[in-house]
């Protein structure tokens, strides 16, 4: 496993740009917004899904010897409808086909299967390949006519014969009726055989194979909505222990539950929350303190929170305060009034790991993404566009001015497209490669190789 | 300059609270309904928008009342508010900030704002009573149309002149607590 970092200093990563994809034109197609991305265990394929309600795969090819770089290119490898809109007719409500999450499961056979949802309704996706089909039917022709049978005058068995590759998405479990509230996350069990799914104000816990029926181990549901002051915005299942979940909310706390406990979760077993900065607070400081996404590391020691501004870790045995803290994009706290009023101040950033949980990236404005390595204590800021798609044209660190005096290459604050926004990123998680979503299209960047 | 000053955060306040609401109805012709987390974070900005709105009226009117005998404590506290306010900033909020924290403490500096603004109920001047003010703070601001809206059990009717209204005839007096048990 290749240590990562994020560049600069005694540790010299270069990320390179390697490819992009989607449409160039600079009107998008609100379908074509991209809403999550995800890497699979082996990082062999890489999925996204979009506003539309599809599901794009993407394969690594083969490393090539002949090539300079022997990393592999990712190519479309399958696309499929994996929701569409619906109607709630008891609530007079339009059900969106975005797809708010893909969580791929760990691949046990020669087909693939991941998980996706929208608002209400989850599937478990089989992809598989087809590389050989029957022929020599004895009631069929070639072309799939029944033949009269009367025309039959001698037996063959059918053999199978190479074809072209096809890859076939189908839906194989359909998991609905479960949430009254809008469905945040999906997280899959490392017993791999039940997952949760999390809204507003519940959790779910399902069996694979069971559709029928989930189990709901956390309500925070008051008995009095007008009481209702904080709502559940992300959950997880532990890397490593079956039992461990944790969950996050709209007030900035983490809550981790044991289901060995109790059947209901609702008494955590640990609360982690970090006592508010007097000094920070502001009219907007509930907004900004909201949690939009939680990670555990790999190694199950540590977990990561992103809220508006920051991006802090977690260790799962303190639950006083964060370990480490990183500001994100701390110029925008005094420009917080004008984000609320172009809604900006609502987006939910995501967030996620390196493969060997040492630098851990996240997403800003204006197309820019940020690294922040931890154990060289360093940050670094990219940009995400067709400026910079030359391959292997390696990314210049970027730098917001934050003071008055603009240096030159700085971008200041009030130049940044807040239209521009990376709310999705990945890792793959054995290698230096990247994942970066920007509003309909999908950057992948690697580090050089030397 | 106090009146100014609480004059400036009494628009930026009902500028956020019209900001607020038409984001609120905005919402309900969203694709896919409302969303339960955004109307809950919008409503916490206009509850302090509007207690904010409504202290710092009640701020005002105190420092345009020169004197005030039934209210002895306001006029020693409004100094205590001056010195509190810090220098001018570009941006509104860290002004809203001071005046939200200083009818709460006016004694200490150590304890950090909270977004209930009651808390501090030891501290607080007989004047400024938070159930006066809750109820004060449940009545419509005068921006709204006085349309009659539904009271909730406990809370007392508070005669609100026209005002001038920013969204219209449709726009009726939203009482705050009524927002989320929507859904």
């Amino acid at each position: 496993m290749l240590c990562a970092g994020p560049g600069g200093g005694s540790n010299d990563v270069q990320w390179c740009f390697s490819q992009v994809k989607g449409a160039i034109d600079d009107d998008v197609a609100e379908a074509d917004i991209i809403s999550t991305v995800e890497f699979n265990q082996s990082g062999e394929l890489l999925a996204t899904g979009d506003k539309g309600g599809r599901v794009v795969i993407f394969q690594q090819e083969q490393e090539s010897k002949n090539k300079l770089q022997c990393r592999g290119e990712y190519n479309v490898y399958s696309t499929f409808q994996s929701h569409e809109p619906e109607f709630d007719y008891l609530k007079s409500l339009e059900i969106e086909e975005k797809i708010n999450k893909i969580r791929w499961l760990p691949q046990k056979n020669a087909a693939h299967f991941l998980l996706s949802t929208n608002d209400k309704t989850i599937k478990l996706w089989k992809i598989s390949e087809r590389d050989k089909r029957p022929e020599g039917y004895n009631l069929k022709e070639e072309d799939g006519q029944y033949r009269d049978p009367n025309t039959v005058t001698t037996l063959r068995v059918p053999v199978f014969r190479p074809m072209d590759l096809m890859v076939e998405a189908s839906p194989r479990r359909v998991f609905a009726n479960a949430h009254t509230y809008h469905i945040n996350s999906i997280s899959v069990n490392s017993d791999c055989e039940t997952y949760l799914s999390a809204d507003d104000l519940r959790v779910n816990l399902w069996h694979l194979e069971i559709t029928d029926r989930s189990f709901n181990i956390v309500d925070i549901k008051p008995a009095n909505m007008e009481d209702l002051t904080e709502v559940i915005t992300a959950a997880e299942f532990h890397p490593n222990q079956c039992n461990t979940f944790v969950y996050s909310s709209s007030k900035g706390t983490i809550r981790l539950c044991d289901m060995r406990a109790a059947a209901l979760c609702d008494s955590h077993a640990k609360l982690f929350e970090e006592p508010e900065d007097p000094n920070n607070r502001s009219f907007f400081s509930e907004i900004i303190s909201s949690i939009s996404d939680v990670k555990f590391s790999h190694s199950g020691r540590y977990m990561m929170t992103r809220d508006y501004l920051s991006v802090k870790i977690w260790d799962l045995n303190m639950e006083s305060r964060p370990v480490e803290t990183y500001q994100v994009h701390e110029y925008l706290r005094s420009k917080l009034c004008s984000l609320y009023e172009n809604d900006c101040i609502f987006d939910k950033f995501e967030c996620c790991w390196n493969g060997n949980d040492s630098v851990v990236m996240t997403g800003s404005y204006n197309n820019f993404f940020r690294m922040f390595d931890r154990g060289y204590q360093q940050d670094m800021t990219l940009e995400a566009s067709r400026e910079n798609s030359k391959p292997r044209s390696v990314l210049k660190p970027r730098k917001v001015s934050t003071g008055g005096k603009r240096k030159k290459d700085e971008i200041s604050v009030d130049s940044l497209d807040f239209n521009k926004k990376i709310l999705h990123t990945a890792w793959h998680p054995l290698d230096n490669i990247i994942a970066v979503a920007t509003t309909n299209n999908l950057y992948i960047f690697q580090d050089k190789l030397n | 300059m106090s009146a100014t000053t609480a004059m400036e955060v009494t628009i930026e306040a009902r500028r956020i609270l019209a900001v607020s609401i038409s984001k609120l109805y905005a919402s309900r012709t969203q694709r896919g309904g409302l969303r339960l987390h955004r109307s809950l974070l919008l409503s916490l900005v206009m509850r302090s928008a509007r207690d904010i709105y409504h202290s710092s009226r009640e701020s005002e009117v105190l420092s345009g009342a020169q004197s005030a005998p039934e209210e002895p404590m306001d006029t020693s506290s409004s100094p205590g508010e001056q010195t509190r306010l810090p220098e001018p900033q570009p941006e509104p909020q860290p002004v809203l900030n001071s005046t939200e924290t200083a009818p709460e403490e006016p004694d200490n500096t150590e304890d950090g704002c909270d977004s209930e603004i009651i808390e501090d109920k030891e501290n607080l001047s007989p004047a400024k009573q938070s159930r006066k003010r809750r109820g004060k703070a449940s009545a419509a601001p005068d921006f709204l149309p006085s349309k009659r809206a539904r009271l909730e059990p406990g809370e007392e009717r508070y005669e609100v002149p026209l005002g001038s209204c920013r969204a219209g005839e449709s726009l009726t007096t939203l009482s705050l607590n009524r927002v989320i048990p929507a859904f």
